[in-house]
Formats: C-alpha cells, sequence, structure tokens
C-alpha cells in the first residue's frame, strides 16, 4: 500500500485494480453437453439402424414371430435385390413401377393446377372466400378414400381412375396452403402497392403470390404423401399393373418379404417426388430461411 | 459558405409561397361504424416546408395521412395536390411505412426501381438503375445495392426504403412513423439524415409521429392533433435554426417547446 501512497487517489486506485487483475484466478468452465446431443449424425442415423436390424433379426430368429408374418432381414434383403434385379432388367416390376410414377406424376400435376387456380380463387376473391370455400371445406371432411369406388365406376379399371383418385385426395391441401398464403401480405406492403399505384394482378403476382410460395411448398409436401397414398389405394381396388397391384398380389400369396421390398422401392418414389419439391422450393424461395427444420424440409 | 448563404437567406417556410398539398374542411367519417375520425381539418404545406403531425393513438393522424396519400376516400372536404385533387394513389406522393416493406426476393435496386416498375413497365425500371445508384449514394447505401433485404440492418432498410420513396421524385413525402421500430441511436441518426436530404432537395415532407422531439427536430410547423373527433388542435410553428443537430435537444428553447406540446396532449387524459 505504502508504495503508492505518493500517487494521486485516482492513479492509486487504478494500480490496485490492475494488481488486483494480475492476482485474480481464472473462473473458465466448459458448458457440459449430454452425450446423447454430441452424437454426429452420422453415427446416430447408423447406431439406430443397426439397432432396428438387432431387434429385427433378434425376434425372427429365436422364432418369437412367424416368417410370414415378419419375415427375417436375410430374406428381405435376398428379395430386396431380386426386385431390383428385376427392375434394372427391365422386366415386368419396371413396367409396374413406372405405372405407378406415371400415377403418381400425373395426379399431382393435377391436384397442382387444380389446388392452385381453386387457391387463388378462394384466397383472392370475396366470392370465392363466401361461395367456393365452405363446399372444399365440406368436401375435404369426408373421407376421400370412400371415392375410389366411384372413380372406378366412372373411369374404369386403367390408370385414369387411379390417377383421379390420387389427384381428389392431394388437391386440398394445395387449395387450402394457397389461400392461407395469400393472406401473408402484411398491411404496410398492401399499402405499399396500392400507393405504387400497383393494379389487382401486379399486386397478386408481384406481392402475394410470391409471399404465399412457402405456404404453397408446404402444402405439395403433404400433397405428395397425399398423391402416393391414393395412386397405391386406388391400385389396391382397382387393380391395374402398378405397384400395388403388385403389393396385394404378393399379400394374397403370403409372400411378405415380397410385400416389404416392394413397399421400400414404393418409398424410392415418394422420397423422389418429395426431394423434387424441396429442391424447388430452394431454388425459388431463397429469401425464406425459415422453412428448413434438420435440413431436410 | 454558398449553403450557409442560402441557408440565412428568406427561403424558409415563411417565406416560400407556393402551396405544394392543401386540405380544406376535410372531414371523415367511417361508414362501417359511423365513427367520426376527422373534423374540420385544415392544412396547407408550402414547398420545401417540413410539417408533423403529432397525437395520441386513435387522434385521426394515421387517417389523415392515408387520405392525403389516396388510399382512402374522404367523407367531406377538398384535398389537392399541387392544385390536383387527390382522388386515389398518385406518382408525385412518396411514401414510408414504419416498416421498410422491401421485398426480399428481390436486391435493394430492384427494390428501389419497384415504384416505376409497377407504373411504366419493367424496362423503365432497368432505365432507372443509374438514378437509383445515384439515391442510394445520397442515403450512403452504394455498397449494398446488390445485397438481397435480409442482409441489412434496420436502419439499412429504412435507407432504402426512403430511395423507393425518392425514385419517383415526388411532389410531396408522406412518412407514416418511418422510424419508430429503429432503436434510439439509429432513429436519432436517421433523422439527422432525414433532414440532410430533405434540405438537399428542397422537399415538402409531412410526418405522422408518436415523439414530440422527433417532430420538433424536423419540423418548420407541428401540427398538434386531439381525438373525437380527430381535429388540430393547435398549430406550432417551429423557428430554430437550420441545420439542426442532435445538441439542439439540451438547449432550453427546445425544453421549452417539447413541454409546451406535452401539455397541450396531457389535456386530453385529464
Amino acid at each position: 500500500m505504502s508504495e503508492y501512497s505518493e500517487l494521486s487517489p485516482a492513479a492509486h486506485r487504478a494500480a490496485q485494480q490492475a494488481e488486483a487483475n494480475e492476482a485474480a484466478i481464472d473462473t473458465v468452465w466448459v458448458e457440459a453437453e449430454p452425450l446423447i446431443d454430441r452424437i454426429p449424425r452420422w453415427l446416430a442415423m447408423l447406431g439406430l439402424f443397426l439397432a432396428i436390424l438387432a431387434i429385427w433379426y433378434g425376434s425372427t430368429a429365436l422364432g418369437l414371430v412367424s416368417p410370414i408374418i415378419l419375415p427375417g432381414p436375410y430374406e428381405t434383403w435376398r428379395d430386396i435385390l431380386f426386385v431390383g434385379s428385376n427392375l434394372v432388367s427391365g422386366d415386368y416390376m419396371l413396367e409396374a413401377f413406372f405405372t405407378t410414377g406415371r400415377t403418381v406424376i400425373y395426379a399431382f400435376l393435377i391436384a397442382l393446377s387444380i389446388g392452385f387456380s381453386l387457391g387463388v380463387l378462394v384466397g383472392e376473391t370475396k366470392f370465392g372466400e363466401r361461395a367456393v370455400m365452405p363446399y372444399l371445406v365440406a368436401i375435404d371432411t369426408m373421407p376421400k378414400i370412400a371415392f375410389a369406388p366411384l372413380f372406378i365406376a366412372w373411369l374404369g379399371f386403367g390408370i385414369q381412375s387411379k390417377v383421379a383418385l390420387a389427384a381428389f385426395i392431394a388437391t386440398f391441401p394445395i387449395v387450402v396452403s394457397t389461400a392461407a398464403g395469400l393472406y401473408a401480405a402484411s398491411e404496410s406492403e398492401r399499402a405499399l402497392f396500392k400507393s405504387m399505384g400497383a393494379s389487382r394482378i401486379q399486386t397478386l403476382v408481384a406481392l402475394k403470390l410470391p409471399l404465399a410460395l412457402p405456404y404453397l411448398f408446404a402444402g405439395l409436401k403433404i400433397a405428395a404423401v397425399g398423391v402416393m397414398a391414393g395412386a397405391i389405394t386406388g391400385e389396391f381396388l382397382g387393380g391395374g399393373e402398378g405397384f400395388g397391384a403388385l403389393i396385394r398380389v404378393s399379400a394374397s400369396q403370403m409372400n411378405t418379404p415380397r410385400v416389404f421390398s416392394l413397399i421400400i422401392y414404393l418409398s424410392f418414389l415418394g422420397l423422389f417426388l418429395y426431394l423434387f419439391i424441396v429442391w424447388v422450393q430452394r431454388t425459388f424461395v431463397f429469401w425464406n430461411k425459415a422453412d428448413t427444420p434438420g435440413g431436410v424440409g | 459558405m454558398t449553403l450557409q448563404a442560402e441557408m440565412d437567406a428568406p427561403t424558409g417556410p415563411a417565406a416560400s409561397t407556393r402551396p405544394v398539398y392543401e386540405i380544406a374542411r376535410l372531414g371523415k367519417i367511417y361508414p362501417r361504424n359511423g365513427f367520426e375520425a376527422l373534423a374540420d381539418v385544415n392544412l396547407t404545406l408550402a414547398e420545401g416546408e417540413f410539417a408533423s403531425v403529432i397525437g395520441a393513438s386513435g387522434c385521426g393522424k394515421s387517417t389523415l395521412l392515408k387520405i392525403m396519400a389516396g388510399l382512402l376516400p374522404p367523407t367531406s372536404g377538398r384535398v389537392a395536390l399541387g392544385g390536383t385533387p387527390v382522388m386515389g394513389p398518385r406518382a408525385d406522393i412518396g411514401m414510408m411505412f414504419q416498416q421498410a416493406t422491401l421485398l426480399p426476393w428481390k436486391t435493394t435496386i430492384q427494390n428501389i426501381v419497384m415504384p416505376i416498375a409497377i407504373r411504366e413497365g419493367r424496362r423503365a425500371a432497368k432505365g432507372a438503375y443509374q438514378q437509383a445508384r445515384a439515391l442510394l449514394d445520397l442515403v450512403g447505401l452504394s455498397h449494398a445495392a446488390d445485397v438481397y433485404p435480409g442482409e441489412l440492418s434496420g436502419g439499412m432498410a429504412q435507407r432504402a426504403a426512403i430511395c423507393r420513396m425518392l425514385i419517383t421524385e415526388p411532389e410531396v413525402l408522406l412518412l407514416d412513423e418511418p422510424f419508430s421500430a429503429l432503436d434510439e441511436l439509429t432513429r436519432d441518426f436517421m433523422n439527422m439524415e432525414l433532414q440532410r436530404i430533405c434540405t438537399e432537395r428542397n422537399a415538402t415532407a409531412f410526418l405522422v409521429t408518436h415523439s414530440i422531439p422527433e417532430a420538433v427536430i424536423l419540423s418548420d410547423r407541428i401540427y398538434v392533433m386531439q381525438a373525437n373527433p380527430g381535429r388540430i388542435a393547435e398549430i406550432i410553428e417551429i423557428d430554430l435554426p437550420r441545420p439542426r443537430t442532435l445538441d439542439l435537444i439540451n438547449t432550453k428553447q427546445f425544453g421549452d417547446i417539447v413541454g409546451h406540446i406535452r401539455g397541450k396532449l396531457d389535456q386530453e387524459y385529464r
């Protein structure tokens, strides 16, 4: 203390503070993160896959379930390879795959054009909101799969009845999401366009539709799932040459491994459609960063 | 020095004679609920004048601005800009909102030329790029011309909104609480920027605000509004010298004016 006595009080304080700073012991600490949050993605995915595989293998190898109900992983894998080679060689399964794929894509495009048009009508005009929307809600609450026999009666056992059913199921989420998206423009954005003298069409095209895109794509992802379900249901009920028919035949023959492997290849079709939608969304809605949970959506 | 000479010369609002915006006996009754939002509002904006309207929420100041912008029809009275009645949105009216409302899928410069794109088409908008860059220079944002608005801060976005308002070279600027969503420091800075831009362009401006100091530091004239029905309760001329700086806030004269307006606004709550 005495060594600073000739300094001014402020300088004295500063010197004391410097001394204290020098003597201070570090209190650095690391925030603990639980083990389950530290596993990297690849390891987490692989680990979960192996765990499920082990449970699956265990329950079949110990004879807990009959192979007709649940075939073992090995039998399933062998059948996946068989169906895969059939698909690659361009045999009847590829034909069936293309049939279902065509159904899905046609139905999706029809649902997109009808759903989008109705969505704009409902979201942009008072007439649509007042008159069209109540009927759409009424139809939407019906179990749409129950319409399958009607579509078959109207359009026959060909691809048309399946396309109709799948499009019918997938249209409603697109209508609702488009209409909801058209309400997304804020009060000041509308006022801005009004003050710039924008026409109704200009406001729709340059403001409301771009703002509706994130909503539309959310609806399209739901529609992609619906279109798959509709196509397969249609093929179950109406026969034909698609994957749904193959699954039904295999199931009736107790060929459970085949059912599994057909479902797996079918999921590739759904996944392809979904990823295509995500890719288009990333390209067109690059400015909206709020819509990619876990890098999947 | 020439600028100083100009400032000293009698070119203030009192001396300027050409009326730009004229409102006489303006009344607005909302037909839906019969609410009388405005009654007998009279005001005239002279060329180069900066006027503000201040009042509590619900005093009709937003209604007044919407009518002036041609976004809302009046119930009675005359509203005219440059001698022609305002019967809808016009290219010679520039507007700014509380939110910058830049479209996130367009770059800054594309946003700025948007009023031209809407009115005259895409080719005219392309032709206005050079003018847009000059405006970006004016607000100190030339480095952000080709950036998307998502990367702009709140203050930068509002500066881009200023450019978008100025691109059509409007006769009058209508400012609807333009900086009220910004933080205090940015807001003070933006107010000084706004003063500089308005002075440089001899702009006629009309500001709606909640902030008394903001109104006082920017305005030549303040209209204090009261509610039920919305009307102008008092007109206050602010003859503080220009250019004004933030230091002015600490002077007694400034404090007196603020105190006077606050007293007037507080009357309503008694």
